[in-house]
């Protein structure tokens, strides 16, 4: 599928607080952006690993959890009305002949500019697969890592593998559907909400779905046709459990994905920049917050904060060449103050 | 004082151990590599260690959060524990783990 391409002033490969505030930035210069973000949501690991956490060094902030944050950057950047592409993936980077930069996602959509910003963190936020053996082969035909169309799953055999939230809404809502529904989990204890756990105590009560307390070791089938789950239980040793689908839910992990196809030279997974313009290897790619080293390099927030001020600098004398950068303050500039909307 | 490692490859590595720090700490100021993604918020289960058989009863017992997160572990053993939520004190010189291997980068 090709779409039509959109034009933007910069790209943001990520839509955690750093790649949010490089939005602030860049407005201030008016430049326009575009975040993608393998996320349904902004905020990167603020909102998806620690929302009710709380941060305590965000400067002239004493506390604020990450979700609080996230929305504070959302308020201020509003006015410069960046455009999201949220559960898209950055896949594929190509240099036009006219020097701009073609982003392509895994949903199909197309972005053009002539600044790439990477501020992808610990890099995507991808689910966590057991290490059981041969389980690739099982993928998207009987193993999935998400439920994304519940009606795959009717008249299924199927096994959900987790004690949280997801593993458990899913229990409860693949029930009437499934063929048979089972739950395996290392303990009798479930991190997931009060209300989850009762509901899915009454469905094992009631003999509509099974609980087994115990590890997966193995998968039995024949690859990619899924036909049971080998488990072990410290009470009562080894069992296979029939099933035709499942569904592990052990949360996420990050893994620096198709970035490293970029082109860009990485260190250990992470991208070097210079600290003038936060600069990568490849000339009008950037590189700021958790996902660049330099020499004395902290992962703080704070850090790509103040990355994406001066990455901001070179963005503009690049998007906008022959343009003379203007440098000023939010408190005095009636320009600023206007791009702001607050005057 | 100090703590032994054993990587990914079964090789045992001796770490400094500094009284008050945590276990992924020093394993992480070591070089060693462990994931440890969310730098000790206790939130991602990828500083997860297996503890040796001799000092399981030695450590302090895992809270609620610590047992609610190792869910988010591939494999849990009842050696297992998550190497942020063990604080160091000179009790524990010598204390061997080994890395688990969803917490290895």
């Amino acid at each position: 599928m090709t779409e039509a391409a959109q034009e933007t002033d910069v790209i943001i490969v990520g839509a955690g607080p750093v790649g949010l505030f490089a939005v602030f930035e860049l407005g201030l210069l008016g430049l326009k952006t575009h975040l993608v973000d393998i996320l349904d949501r902004v905020g990167g690991q603020c909102a998806e690993l620690y929302p009710e956490k709380p941060i305590y060094d965000i400067p002239g902030i004493p506390i604020c959890t990450g979700q609080e944050l996230t929305d504070k950057l959302m308020e201020q950047i509003a006015p410069f009305s960046p455009q999201f592409h949220l559960s898209e993936m950055a896949e594929e980077l190509t240099k036009l002949d006219n020097g701009n930069w073609r982003l392509k996602t895994d949903m199909g959509t197309v972005l053009e500019a002539p600044v790439l910003v990477i501020a992808a963190g610990g890099g995507s936020f991808v689910p966590k697969k057991p290490h059981l053996p041969g389980i690739e082969a099982y993928e998207d035909s009987s193993v999935f890592y998400a439920v994304r169309q519940m009606e795959k799953f009717r008249d299924r055999d199927v096994l959900i593998a987790g004690g949280g939230d997801s593993a458990l809404d899913w229990f409860i809502a693949l029930q009437p559907i499934a063929k048979s529904i089972a739950l395996v989990h290392h303990r009798d204890g479930f991190r997931a909400a009060p209300h989850s756990v009762e509901a899915m105590r009454e469905i094992v009560a009631s003999g509509k779905g099974q609980l087994h307390i115990a590890q997966m070791k193995g998968l039995e089938g024949d690859a990619p046709n899924l036909s049971g789950v080998l488990v072990e239980s410290k009470e009562t040793g080894p069992a296979v459990i029939a099933c035709d689908m499942l569904v592990p839910f052990y949360g996420l992990t990050m893994k620096l994905g198709p970035v490293a196809e970029f082109g860009i030279n990485l260190e250990q997974n992470l991208i070097p920049v210079e600290t003038e313009k936060f600069e990568t290897s490849v000339p009008s790619i950037f590189a700021i917050g958790d996902i660049n080293t330099y020499p004395g390099k902290l992962k703080l927030i704070l850090s790509g904060f103040h990355e994406a001020a001066l990455m901001s600098q070179e963005a503009f004398r690049l998007a906008r060449p022959g343009e003379r950068l203007r440098f000023q303050y939010t408190t005095s500039s009636s320009e600023l103050q206007k791009k702001l909307g607050v005057r | 004082m100090k703590i032994l490692v054993t990587d990914g490859h079964g090789v045992e590595h001796e770490v400094e151990a500094t009284d008050g720090w945590t276990i992924m700490e020093m394993i992480r100021d070591a070089g060693l590599p462990i994931k440890a993604e969310c730098g000790g918020s206790c939130v991602c289960a990828t500083c997860h260690v297996l503890v040796d058989a001799a000092w399981t009863d030695k450590l302090s017992a895992k809270n609620e959060e610590e047992v609610d997160m190792l869910d988010l572990a591939l494999e849990v053993f009842d050696n297992s524990r998550l190497s942020c939520q063990i604080e160091f004190d000179p009790s524990m010189d010598g204390l061997k783990v080994t890395l688990a291997p969803d917490a290895i980068m």
